[in-house]
């Protein structure tokens, strides 16, 4: 009984390890693929968010005005890709490719400029990490301690998960980011700046995006390494197509990955089977949920389109 | 040919905004680099003289590019049917893997063993590629998502691979026994003694030969009329009676292959083992660069390539002079982000053109 309760700890644990930079990042690619700007790009803004994050932190000691900071450097990238797609017109594959060979080669390139040609930057204190909450109320190993005394950030996660969703689906600005993502033109009719629309939302999931990757470096691996990030943008990506385009999906999605990361970290504990095949866990029910369960997701119909303004 | 044409046809051409986007690419890193306080100058003149500075320098440069040549027609391919194949790294991995795994467990002579890797690469490509377009056909899966997933469980694959007692080789190294010898396809020993490059292989002119191939079925045969079309423009296509799932199957099993015969040409030309990776190796996302470099023509994915290729070579060089390699990553997002709005700045010349040649006329 009692190594099940520790196990279900260690299961949650490693859960609110995984889930929440995926979900910072599904819920910034939610705006942008929602308004109507397809955004690739988030793999990128996680980088540079990540580095910034982890410099910051690095040299203040302060992990909240770090996390600030990385999501700032995405939304900076995000900007670019905007203005690109947005005011130019741009093919949005194309720019979001282009971000993510700029922002982690930027950010590789000034981790080496600063720390003495080292890809890697020098590892935080606990001090300067993100903070826990309910530091010293339950043992180490314990349940409790596993599953409850984690970072603040991780939990803020899943309650932007339930703002987004209200903003999405009760606001007047959520009706308008909708709208633009489907039919641009008729929402310039009705006197919305599509343009200003895009903009906003695009730069916001810039700032998730690097929020998410802050997360990385600033909770779970306490330095930036050129690998940190590495692939799970596009698992974010993935994460909102799963879910349909919405919050809750997205976030279902975020779960389903952490909790198979979270089964990968229990099974692969004892080293029975290859930690290779249990690395597959993941994508491996990602796939299979997708061709049993959820099937076709429609994708917003403006997305990947330009908008040009009738003249 | 008159002038006035011969203008437009520059101003038209893309060219001219590729060569405009690469100074500009350059430009971006120079700028970088001294804001770094590393000399813009002493850094492409290393890299510079690391692509061109002898014939083993240039003769790498072209290995490097063979098998992004591969995955860019890949990308590109997937581009002009309608697809975007960002699953061209898991394809490259499962091609090196399957190429690999041949090259160590069969026993051939020596021409047969090497087509044998090379068939099964472009197979194992193919199948994967064809696996992701079954799923968006018959269950309407969104392809980008699954060549995601695909990208991983390919790297997870080959980790897995790479440790089996059968492949893993004795000693230390985290990689697999080299490959047969009959499974290399090096170029004669007389190449590689003038080149001095001991890699120096068959890859370019296999990557030569299928971007031609490529070049001939997209423009010159009713298969390439028919994935155009859906690519155009799936309900056209269909109401045209073009089966548009078949088409997609098709495009994407090519696409596919082509992106694991880049994989054979890296395992058997270059590297001859495949190793443990850390992370995701990138040869399929720079494939898409190569692609957009090279206007998702194949023939252009030739040119791109051996530019990207060069220029991942000559980085390796750039820690001599103390310059962060990665400059070669800004330069060519740079490159890309220019490529992109580029059609701004033709509208621009094109519309003043129009309007100079108004008055020519008057």
């Amino acid at each position: 009984m009692n190594i099940w309760i520790k196990d279900l700890g260690l299961l949650i644990n490693a859960m609110l390890i995984a889930t929440p930079p995926l979900l910072y990042a599904a819920l910034g690619s939610c705006f942008s693929e929602r308004c109507g700007v397809i955004n690739i790009g988030i793999e990128g803004m996680m980088t540079i968010g990540a580095f910034t994050g982890a410099v910051t932190a690095y040299f203040t000691g302060n992990g909240w005005l770090g996390f600030v900071c990385g999501g700032f450097a995405g939304a900076a990238f995000a900007l670019l890709h905007a203005a690109a797609c947005i005011s130019f017109g741009a093919d949005q594959t194309i720019s979001g490719t282009a971000i993510n060979f700029l922002a982690p080669g930027l950010a590789i390139f000034l981790c080496k400029a600063m720390f003495g040609n080292s890809s890697d930057s020098p590892a935080l204190d606990v001090s300067s990490k993100l903070p826990k909450m309910l530091t010293g109320v339950f043992e180490p190993g314990s349940f409790g301690y596993n599953a409850l005394s984690t970072y603040y950030a991780a939990w803020l996660a899943f309650l932007l998960a339930g703002v987004v969703w209200f903003v999405f689906f009760k606001t007047r600005f959520g009706m308008w980011l909708r709208a633009a993502g489907e039919h641009p033109q008729a929402c310039e009719t009705l006197g919305i700046n599509v343009f200003r629309v895009r903009y906003l939302c695009v730069v916001f999931s810039g700032f998730l995006a690097g929020l998410g990757g802050a997360y990385v470096t600033l909770a779970t691996v306490s330095q930036f390494r050129p690998s940190v990030i590495v692939g799970q943008g596009f698992i974010a990506i993935a994460a909102v197509i799963f879910g349909k385009f919405n919050p809750q999906g997205a976030l279902k999605a975020c779960l389903l990955f952490g909790f198979c990361n979270g089964v990968k970290s229990l099974i692969g504990a004892n080293n029975a089977v290859s930690p290779n095949l249990i690395s597959m866990i993941p994508y491996v029910v990602t796939i299979l949920t997708l061709v049993l369960f959820v099937g076709r997701s429609r994708v917003p119909a403006a997305n990947g389109k330009p908008y040009v303004k009738a003249r | 040919m008159s002038p006035i044409r011969n203008k437009r046809g520059i101003l038209y051409s893309n060219a001219l905004y590729t060569f405009l986007a690469i100074i500009v690419g350059f430009c971006a890193g120079a700028f970088l680099l001294a804001a770094a306080g590393i000399s813009p100058a002493a850094a492409y003149g290393k890299l510079f003289n690391g692509i061109f500075g002898n014939a083993k320098y240039m003769t790498w440069c072209v290995v490097y590019a063979s098998p992004l040549i591969f995955t860019g027609l890949s990308v590109a391919f997937s581009f002009r049917t309608g697809v975007f194949n960002i699953g061209a790294e898991g394809q490259f991995v499962v091609g090196s893997l399957a190429a690999c795994t041949i090259g160590v467990l069969v026993d051939a002579p020596a021409p047969l063993h090497a087509l044998l890797c090379i068939a099964a690469a472009a197979a194992a490509g193919a199948v994967c590629s064809a696996a992701v377009a079954l799923m968006k056909v018959k269950r309407g899966i969104n392809e980008v998502l699954s060549f995601i997933m695909f990208n991983w469980l390919a790297f997870y694959l080959s980790n897995y691979v790479v440790n089996l007692p059968a492949m893993r080789r004795t000693g230390g190294g985290e990689a697999t026994k080299d490959i047969a010898e009959s499974a290399v396809i090096l170029a004669p020993q007389s190449v590689i003694r003038i080149t001095g490059c001991p890699a120096a292989n068959y890859g370019i002119v296999m990557a030569a030969a299928a971007a031609l191939i490529i070049w001939f079925i997209i423009n010159r045969t009713t298969l390439g009329f028919r994935l155009r079309a859906v690519g155009c423009n799936p309900y056209a296509a269909k109401y045209g009676g073009i089966n548009a799932d078949r088409a997609v199957m098709t495009a994407m099993s090519v696409s596919g292959a082509l992106a694991g015969l880049g994989g054979a040409v890296q395992t058997l030309g270059m590297s001859w083992r495949l190793s443990q990776f850390a992370g995701q190796e990138g040869f399929g996302f720079q494939g898409i660069t190569v692609a957009l470099i090279g206007a998702s023509d194949p023939v252009g994915c030739i040119f791109a390539g051996l530019f990207y290729g060069a220029m991942k070579y000559g980085g390796t060089k750039l820690s001599l002079v103390k310059a962060p390699a990665e400059v070669v990553d800004i330069i060519m997002g740079t490159i890309i982000i220019f490529i992109a709005v580029s059609h701004v700045f033709r509208n621009f010349f094109t519309s003043k053109f129009a309007k100079e040649k108004g008055r020519e006329c008057e």
